[in-house]
């Protein structure tokens, strides 16, 4: 499944279950950040999910047969990279943590966790120098920070400092850019009216910059805002940012209608 | 006070549609995230201390019997009196002994997380005395019968309309309107409660085992009243408060003002050492200290370390969103917020709280700003865990994941799955959207599902590669 | 140590019992109690570059405390009666008995017991200032009751600036200092009672002072 031959890197990419699903532009602009920065890119097919939603549910050993199946699939990978700071934070810090007491996998785990970035952060930190980012959009975005890259990986200033590369593309920062939107895994289907709460103020604070456009780094979060913008007729587009980076966010942003043209 | 976190989602749904609450409650937010946001840039230190200040905690809880014993032989050195109670009820009956033995008709008390989570205003009503809470917020919520909703700011979910209201119940008329209005009026009606007091209780920020000290940190100065012109002063407090030396207590006072209210100091640190002295012209005549377990010394075995070392400031609450969302009558017991989910299914049992630690998105703000670097969502993760593994988790959820696994474990189905969905979505999508689902209510009541686009990634990808 | 001779005891021992179960190990030996007992405790304490009379006085008055100037301890009774001629307070005051000795003015009613509930006016000495939050620091004592420091709406508190520290330790230097030990109450006071109870608007003059007026000498 090897895209293209390179002298770089090999990065397996981790398919996560929302862009394979819902998404496979997010994918395909992954794909091609990746590849212009140097790399080649394959993606298993016996990838399936993290494993998280066992973890946050408390079922570890279900968490752990996930975590193996991901490690079996790509460690012989140079490094793991996915377009989601939710997936790749479980990778880096929950695996290890899942295997602490197993000294036959931690080992595994570990080698795994170090290897493993999330996109935007291992553009900027990891192949930096190689990165040029060659795309327009026509548009003001606002930038929500999703939690677990945030918090979890430290990612704040990557985003915006490829952001602003894109020719054409003007940001503006919205109140409380770093408060959770409401997603929260099942917690949205779990606590319906407390999401709901929490992804309103998000809405009111996208829609108090006047952006057009809403990224973020995380297909669950923007799922969660792109479905309540939606709901209220907001009329603003939204797509992860790897889409608007790649130049390839020239078609419907998340739960719009698809264009005519593609 | 009764325990009702098991009804946390129909309280919290209350909460979202009660105005006044989430008037107060906007309000709140912004205010003490602000202010903190202000003091830690002032304070270059800032991350220094908080790893100092969890390493300070790791090392007293490591020892904690032994500094407790210096702090018991510090304190009755000073003249006081320390009472060990291994739980709520026996902290009530020692605290019921002291006040049924000196005779108290009035007890007045200042802010105490400890006398509520012990249930005792109750105790101390029922046998008679009047129990005065002197906290202005304390005081609010008496007057109104309800639980504090915040553990630094009992009455932050009270709108200043409502706080006239039952100040005019309370006093009679005529209505004030304006705050100063107001704190006058509690002041003066507080005033002569301070002077007939019998028993004065306070709680303890820190306890000092190098001068057998209680502290408390307060802005009002009610304490201070308090514990000053009642003949008695008892202090409750937590085994795990005590820190060893007043330099030592002096780190957790620099982190404590700056996460709580996002104040460099509070107005008064005051320090207590024994009763009145033999020339002294005031204090109280006898001090006690209670000291109470209530679930503390088993939380020390395990995971839950972590959680002793919170020095109850409320920074996980004023930046937690759920919290901001519901305030804290919704978790219906003492604490609130993300320390409160941790330790409410500690100390009241796993079951009577199984919503808590599942209320949480875990987007960990909480974490990043506790003084302590307590590390609530993992512990929130792991008080899940304990429920999936005692069976509390609800019988469907379990089944749910069983199929998710042992679908996610074979990636040949699960893609064919994907696919399935993929389809089946985007084929009842209208618009690029979904706007009802069936059985996915939770979702769609709200929000729109993004439609897939009618193939999964791996299949187009596969595709793609086919025809290179 | 003995255990105290109250019911408690049993529950004394049982909660430290399961304190050790927790952390599984018997109790501390001697070795191990004489290593924590010997420890010093070295926290990072917050830098500042001021001067400490400087610093004392922004952090004091930015809690909305007040100060005035004066030269020598013999100018604190005049002070203290320009302070009550501007605030229209009467004629009477609770003066800490460590300031008895100064020349209090003519027609004054002054006395050096506990305030009581109406007293208006204390002045007290404060045993140190601290520059690091502008705080000031009072021990208890014959010499200076608590009472004084919360019950007046009015606190004047005479502070010598030799006596104006840096940090919170070097306040607690001063404590261990005293041959008396530590004071059965000691008040760090940084401005006036407030509160933010309702709505969070702050008002000064919450329970204690509604004014905290600091007079500092040299």
């Amino acid at each position: 499944m090897t895209s293209s031959p390179t002298a770089g890197p090999r990065v397996g990419l981790f398919a996560t279950c929302l862009m394979n699903l819902f998404r496979p532009n997010v994918g395909f602009s992954a794909v091609k950040l990746l590849e212009d920065a140097g790399c080649s890119v394959e993606v298993p097919a016996s990838q399936t999910c993290c494993g998280q939603p066992g973890y946050n549910s408390g079922d570890y050993d279900a968490a752990r047969a996930l975590a193996r199946q991901v490690i079996e699939a790509f460690e012989h990978f140079d490094y793991v990279v996915g377009p989601s700071g939710s997936c790749m934070a479980t990778i880096r810090h929950d695996y290890p943590a899942l295997f602490a007491d197993d000294p036959q996998w931690l080992p595994r785990a570990e080698a795994l966790s170090r290897k493993s970035f999330e996109l935007l952060s291992f553009l900027a930190d990891v192949r930096g120098a190689a990165v040029t980012v060659d795309a327009r959009y026509a548009g003001t975005a606002t930038y929500h920070d999703s939690c677990s890259g945030l918090r979890g990986l430290g990612i704040k200033g990557q985003p915006r400092a490829l952001l602003g590369e894109v020719d054409g593309l003007k940001l503006k920062e919205m109140e409380d850019a770093e408060v959770c939107c409401g997603f929260g895994g099942t917690f949205c289907v779990k606590y319906p009216e407390i999401s709901e709460k929490m992804v309103d103020d998000k809405v009111r604070n996208i829609l108090a910059t006047g952006a057009d456009t809403l990224l973020g780094g995380d297909l669950g979060c923007l799922m969660n805002i792109a479905g309540r913008l939606k709901r209220i007729h907001a009329p603003v587009k939204v797509f992860h940012i790897a889409e608007v980076l790649a130049g390839f966010a020239d078609g419907a942003g998340l739960a719009d209608a698809p264009k005519e043209s593609r | 006070m009764q325990i009702r976190s098991d009804e946390f989602k129909e309280r919290s749904v209350f909460a979202i549609h009660d105005a006044n609450l989430q008037t107060a409650l906007g309000r709140a937010r912004y205010g003490f995230v602000g202010k903190r946001a202000q003091q830690v840039a002032d304070l270059p230190e800032f991350e220094q201390l908080r790893e100092e200040a969890k390493n300070l905690k790791n090392h007293v809880l490591d020892n904690l019997d032994h500094y407790l014993a210096r702090y018991e032989q510090a304190v009755v050195a000073s003249g006081g009196q320390v009472h060990w109670a291994r739980d709520a009820e026996e902290a009530r009956k020692i605290i019921l002994g002291i006040c049924k033995r000196v005779g108290a008709k009035t007890v007045t008390k200042g802010k105490s997380m400890v006398s509520e989570e012990i249930d005792l205003n109750e105790a101390l009503i029922d046998n008679g005395m009047e129990v005065v809470e002197t906290d202005l917020g304390e005081y609010i919520i008496q007057l109104a019968h309800e639980p504090p909703s915040h553990i630094i700011a009992p009455a932050v979910h009270k709108t200043k309309d409502q706080v006239s209201d039952l100040f005019e119940a309370a006093h009679g008329g005529p209505r004030k309107t304006q705050v100063p209005e107001l704190v006058d009026e509690a002041r003066r009606v507080l005033r002569d409660k301070y002077f007939r007091a019998d028993v004065g209780i306070t709680g303890g920020n820190f306890l000092v085992a190098e001068t057998g000290s209680s502290i408390i940190v307060t802005n009002e100065g009610n304490g201070d009243l308090t514990q000053t012109l009642a003949k008695v002063h008892i202090v409750t407090s937590g085994i795990e408060r005590v820190v060893p030396t007043l330099d030592d207590a002096t780190l957790f006072l620099r982190l404590l003002a700056r996460s709580a209210t996002g104040q460099e100091t509070e107005t008064y640190t005051t320090i207590s050492t024994g009763p009145r002295r033999a020339d002294d012209l005031d204090g109280p005549e006898e001090y006690h200290v209670v000291l109470v377990d209530n679930g503390r010394s088993k939380m020390l075995a395990g995971r839950f370390r972590d959680m002793l070392r919170c020095i109850r400031c409320g920074a996980c609450m004023n930046h937690c969103p759920v919290y901001g969302a519901v305030g804290g009558h919704a978790y219906g017991w003492v604490y609130p917020g993300p320390m409160g989910s941790v330790l409410t299914p500690l100390i009241k049992g796993l079951d009577a709280a199984y919503d808590l630690p599942n209320a949480c998105t875990l987007n960990g703000r909480c974490q990043s700003v506790c003084p302590v670097k307590i590390p609530l969502p993992e512990l929130l993760r792991e008080l899940r865990h304990l429920q999936h593994q005692q069976n509390i988790t609800p019988v469907m959820q379990k089944r749910a994941l069983g199929i998710w696994r042992w679908v996610a474990t074979r990636p040949k189905l699960y893609h064919a799955l994907e696919q399935l969905a993929a389809r089946a979505l985007s084929g009842i999508a209208r618009r690029g959207r979904i706007r009802r689902l069936p059985l996915a209510g939770g979702w769609t009541d709200s929000r729109d599902l993004p439609a897939p686009t009618g193939r999964t990634f791996l299949e187009l990808w596969q595709g793609k590669r086919g025809q290179r | 140590m003995n255990a105290p001779a109250n019911a408690s005891g049993n529950a004394r021992d049982a909660i430290l019992k399961s304190v050790r179960d927790a952390l599984r190990r018997d109790p501390l030996d001697a070795t191990q109690v004489a290593a924590l007992d010997a420890r010093v405790p070295r926290h990072t304490r917050p830098a500042h570059d001021e001067d400490l009379v400087t610093r004392f006085m922004r952090k004091f008055e930015s809690r909305a405390g007040t100060i005035e100037r004066v030269a020598s301890r013999d100018a604190v009774p005049a002070a203290v009666e320009a302070y009550r001629l501007a605030h229209r307070l009467p004629q009477r005051a609770a003066v800490g008995a460590a300031l008895k000795d100064l020349a209090w003015p003519d027609g004054w009613l002054i006395h050096h017991e506990a305030a009581g509930i109406t007293e208006a006016l204390a002045v007290s000495r404060a045993l140190c200032g601290i520059a690091e939050t502008g705080s000031l620091m009072l021990a208890s004592g014959p010499h200076s009751p608590t009472t004084h420091n919360f019950v007046p709406d009015d606190h004047v508190v005479v502070l010598e600036t030799a006596r104006i520290v840096d940090h919170f330790e070097d306040g607690w230097t001063e404590l261990r200092a005293r041959p008396e030990g530590m004071p059965r109450a000691t008040n760090i006071i940084s401005g006036p009672s407030r509160t933010a109870d309702v709505e969070q608007t702050i008002q000064l003059g919450a329970h204690g002072p509604r004014r905290v007026h600091v007079i500092l000498v040299g």
